[in-house]
């Protein structure tokens, strides 16, 4: 099964999500990356939707939970890149995602982590890929 | 509509026509409509001489319906000659005025020409149902017109009044300007949004310095705005609000809190200081140019 | 120009999203109208089939008087007991059905759903251009 690829950007990890997603995918995802908080001790997780064109409740609670998750686990999330008609449409359905920090891009969200944008330190990492 | 007195008219208008239209030259003059100075003596004459022209035609076929195929053309043209007039803002009563004051020289004519011929009577009950239609046709069109004329008045306008200006790098103000309707707040505040992700602004000001009133329904747009930039990852300031306003925004109930504050200038100032910069003074003052005029 | 989908899966739901887009495409809806019905009908598709057990949708062009999109979502689940308690909890996060039903009354022009409890659930939205 396809799963979404999780980077390592020196402590922080980025999820880049560009496929509409069904239900196994999102909560594989949230495994993964409940997985790799742990396992690299990240302390920031950094989630790219600006390629999604919609996002309803249970992308919206996928989110919250892995903001739930990783404040548990000492880690801060940020989404970034939500398009204006999918903020306009997620402010009328009454989601919040009050538990969720956002920035307008990836640049914004590393600093807002307390990343420096340039500390690409580290390679791929090999217990995740995209293999299906 | 009868077709009874058609002799009438008919015959009023094919032998009379010269009479009826001098008639009617002189009847609006009398009224004025040559001393306005907005159309020309020739282009009001030559409106006239084709109106009476087409008329005679239509009438001559033997259907006085106004509305029907043969009066096709004599509304063409007094839709033509209203519209026009609508654009250029002439007073309503002047365009009726080219319809009814015929009649005062159709009935002049009856009243010279039709003894023993046909009943008097009958036939200024059509001439005069004939003119009233026309007449109603023209204030009709000259009405619509004028409501188009509105209509992209008030588009240039909304146009005009809600721009998105980039005060500094990642400052965006939208100054907005007059009564907001609830369509025009959504455009506006679409707009805002896009302007934030190509910008890349993460602040953006909302001034409502120009806005006398704001009903519940705009106020909504504007909070849930406020709402739909802090997902997208930006913030906005609220500057320039009135008494009256602010209270509608609190009785609503805010569940969101927004910053606000009370001039544009203000909210710049905070806006800079969130991005940690600050304005100073130079030193030594920019060197000046020549003196300007 | 009508279409009846089932719901029968997660993939079900996706397909149901891209469908109503070019639906919504066709009517020449904006594109934040657009989001807002495949919004709402990715609602009421995962509802369906989390909660009635599968069933259809049915996706209808509309051209007049206005030309928009109109969805009827259908199932022969257990049924909604309290339709006021189901709309009215969609201003909560943590109940997923409520916000569904809530959430895609709002983003809709119009919005009907008739539930006889034990037989099923019927949910009609439309939207206009």
């Amino acid at each position: 099964m396809d799963r979404i690829p999780i980077l390592k950007l020196g402590k922080a990890l980025l999820v880049t999500i560009q496929v509409d997603m069904h239900d196994r995918l999102a909560t594989a995802l949230e495994e993964d990356l409940t997985a790799k908080i742990v396992s690299v001790g990240a302390r920031g997780v950094l989630i790219d939707i600006s390629a999604l064109e919609i996002v309803d409740s249970f992308i919206g609670r996928m989110l919250d939970n892995i903001a739930a998750v990783s404040r548990v686990l000492d880690a801060r999330t940020v989404v970034v890149g939500m398009r204006p008609a999918v903020a306009i449409t997620l402010v009328e359905l009454g989601l919040s995602l009050t538990g969720v920090q956002t920035a307008l891009d990836v640049e914004r969200g590393m600093r807002l982590l307390g990343q420096s944008p340039f500390e690409l330190l580290s390679e791929p990492d090999d217990d995740c890929d995209s293999g299906g | 509509m009868a077709t009874h007195e058609r002799g009438a008219l008919d015959s009023l208008l094919a032998t009379h026509e010269q009479e009826v239209y001098q008639d009617w030259i002189g009847q609006l003059r009398a009224e004025g409509a040559f001393s306005s100075g907005r159309t020309s003596e020739g282009e009001l004459t030559g409106e006239c001489a084709r109106f009476l022209r087409l008329l005679r035609e239509a009438v001559a076929s033997g259907d006085l319906d106004v509305s029907g195929p043969a009066f096709a053309s004599v509304r063409d043209l007094l839709t033509d000659v209203s519209r026009s007039r609508a654009v250029q803002g002439f007073a309503p009563r002047e365009t009726a005025a080219f319809v009814f004051s015929l009649k005062q020289p159709l009935f002049q004519a009856l009243a010279r020409h039709s003894e023993g011929q046909f009943d008097p009577f009958r036939a200024s009950w059509d001439i005069g149902t004939m003119i009233d239609r026309l007449g109603l046709h023209t204030m009709e069109v000259f009405q619509t017109s004028r409501e188009q004329l509105i209509r992209r008045q008030q588009e240039e306008i909304s146009e005009l009044s809600t721009p998105v200006i980039k005060l500094w790098d990642g400052v965006l103000a939208l100054p907005l300007i007059g009564t907001l309707d609830s369509q025009r707040t959504q455009v506006v505040m679409e707009n805002l949004l896009e302007s934030i992700v190509q910008q890349g602004a993460e602040i953006a000001i909302i001034d409502i310095t120009g806005v006398p009133t704001v009903d519940t329904l705009t106020a909504q747009h504007l909070l849930k705005t406020v709402a739909a930039a802090r997902l997208m990852g930006a913030d906005c300031i609220i500057s320039g609000i009135r008494p009256q306003i602010a209270q509608t925004m609190v009785h609503l109930g805010v569940e969101l809190s927004v910053v606000s504050k009370a001039s544009l200038a203000d909210a710049f100032a905070l806006a800079l200081a969130r991005q940690g910069r600050t304005v100073t003074k130079l030193r030594t003052p920019a060197a000046a140019g020549p003196a300007v005029a | 120009m009508a279409e009846t989908l089932q719901i029968r899966s997660s993939d079900d739901v996706v397909r149901v999203r891209q469908r109503v887009r070019l639906f919504a495409v066709e009517a020449g809806m904006t594109l934040v109208d657009q989001t807002k019905i495949v919004t709402a009908a990715s609602e009421l598709a995962r509802n369906t089939l989390d909660y009635g057990g599968g069933g259809t949708v049915e996706i209808e062009a509309l051209a007049a008087p206005q030309r928009g999109v109109r969805l009827t979502f259908a199932d022969q689940g257990p049924g909604i007991a309290d339709i006021e308690a189901a709309l009215r909890d969609g201003y909560t996060t943590g109940n997923g059905l409520g916000l569904g039903l809530g959430g895609a009354k709002r983003l809709s022009s119009e919005f009907h759903v008739e539930s006889w409890p034990g037989q099923g659930t019927r949910v009609r939205i439309a939207r206009w251009r």
